[in-house]
């Protein structure tokens, strides 16, 4: 049986892991190799990051800081931003990274995830989709839609329809984040994570809102494979940051889910 | 470790160097002269593979190097599946080094990819199997799996809706259809293991005229 997964997930600027409340006011969080490896020293199960700079300044995620990354982390390393074409998939998972997370750019060329999932196999082709809840009308059934450029442009796409869709273009999973929840603490959006669930064959990731252990159990409940988590683990910000030991155990002895247990994931290097 | 343009080489690269290895990327069989333990690394199709193997003359020289003078052989994902005779992905005739096929997961029953974290239950004695934990959890991402003919190149089985061979192994050749080097210290100490078996515990097979 899988377990559930429980991914860490950062921001990248200039090699720098910084943190954003709702997509804005940037705090300095530490070295993004060194964030990283403290993860998978921990036990994190999968790790993730955005250059959140590449696309605004259009270039490619710095590869100096993917095999940095990489280079440290014996867990799947899925990395976000710049990705234009074939050609900036091919440098980033060269660099060392498994799988790339596409985005904006999938809104806007929606032929990438099927060229790269031809090329490099669904299981890299991570489709990420930012979503706000809103008005149910004719064009948003799901009552959810999509945004890109930095949850700032509004796309007019229903997010349920677009992770369908995302699904038959060749994306290997699918990243479900709440911009409503980003940054909140107050847990992930559980109705639309259900729903694309639901209405998908490939796994979901539940990202967005997580605050406590509790928050990432009720992800799983809703039928995500995966939940992405941030702040709870690293953020000045918090009251309190978790260890992922203790999300193991929520998982594990509060709900019966199954974990890969963090005695044989914690590495003492 | 054989380096064609799909497969993930790289990560396998940064694990071996981690332990102390001596490794190094080979993109043509010409560069091989000193090389004493392969690893094919992947995550391409089963089809794809095949052919950029063929393309690139790994084929003859890996059934010279590995079937005939016995260096010892570990495949990793799509380095498994490209050892049985004939995968479904892509109809891909294969390496056939061990015979059995490779068969789709039932898609209308399972989410797939085969995608995260499963236990591996040890199920041979061979050397390589030796090394791994009663039930540890390695990290998998595959669509298809192995239906080996021959239960005694088993050497580990994982649950996913079928129980399908995880691991393989037959006198110097090795096989995990995890990922081997992203499985955290799990993966890292089975890689280690291959790295440093002694080659005379791995005694070939006499492969059949």
């Amino acid at each position: 049986m899988l377990t559930t997964r429980v991914i860490a997930c950062f921001d990248v600027k200039a090699g720098r892991v910084t943190k954003a409340r709702r997509f804005q006011d940037n705090i300095d969080v530490g070295d993004a190799a060194e964030v990283a490896r403290r993860m998978y020293a921990d036990g994190i199960d999968e790790v993730v990051f955005y250059d959140i700079a590449a696309s605004p300044e259009r270039r490619r995620a710095d590869l100096e800081t993917v095999r940095a990354v990489a280079e440290n982390i014996f867990v799947p390393l899925t990395v976000g931003g710049g990705v234009r074409d074939l050609e900036d998939m091919h440098a980033v998972l060269g660099a060392g990274a498994e799988k790339i997370s596409i985005d904006s750019m999938a809104v806007r060329d929606p032929s990438l995830v099927t060229a790269g999932s031809k090329e490099f196999g669904r299981q890299c082709m991570v489709l990420s989709m930012q979503v706000k809840r809103v008005e149910r009308t004719g064009a948003i059934p799901s009552g959810y839609q999509v945004f890109i450029d930095g949850a700032r442009v509004a796309t007019g796409m229903d997010a349920l329809e677009w992770a369908c869709r995302g699904e038959a273009l060749g994306a290997g999973e699918i990243v479900v984040n709440s911009i409503d929840r980003d940054g909140t603490h107050t847990g992930y959006d559980l109705e639309i994570t259900h729903a694309v669930a639901d209405a998908v064959r490939v796994p979901v990731i539940a990202s967005g809102g997580a605050g406590t252990p509790e928050h990432v159990a009720q992800a799983f409940l809703a039928g995500a494979s995966a939940a992405i988590v941030s702040s709870m683990l690293y953020s000045p910000r918090l009251e309190r940051n978790y260890t992922v030991d203790d999300i193991k155990r929520a998982l594990s002895d509060g709900h019966g889910l199954p974990v890969r247990p963090t005695a044989e994931a914690a590495s003492t290097r | 470790m054989i380096d064609y343009r799909t497969g993930n080489a790289q990560s396998v690269l940064f694990a071996l160097r981690h332990l102390g290895l001596d490794a190094r990327l080979i993109a043509t069989p010409q560069e091989c002269a000193d090389v004493d333990r392969y690893i094919l690394p992947g995550v391409g199709a089963a089809d794809v593979t095949m052919a950029s193997l063929a393309e690139r003359g790994w084929v003859e020289h890996l059934t010279t190097r590995v079937r005939a003078e016995g260096v010892p052989f570990l495949g990793v994902c799509v380095g498994l599946q490209v050892l049985f005779e004939h995968s479904d992905e892509g109809d891909a005739a294969c390496l056939g080094w061990l015979p059995g096929e490779v068969v789709e997961f039932r898609r209308d029953r399972l989410r797939v990819p085969h995608m995260g974290w499963n236990a591996v239950v040890p199920r041979s004695d061979h050397p390589f199997a030796r090394a791994l934990p009663a039930a540890a959890r390695f990290y998998f991402v595959n669509s298809y799996h192995a239906l080996p003919s021959a239960e005694a190149d088993v050497a580990g089985v994982t649950e996913y809706g079928v129980e399908f061979a995880s691991v393989v192994a037959r006198g110097n050749v090795m096989a995990t259809q995890f990922h081997i080097e992203k499985s955290g210290p799990p993966g890292l100490a089975l890689l280690s293991r291959f790295a440093r078996l002694p080659a005379q515990e791995l005694v070939p097979e006499v492969p059949a005229c």
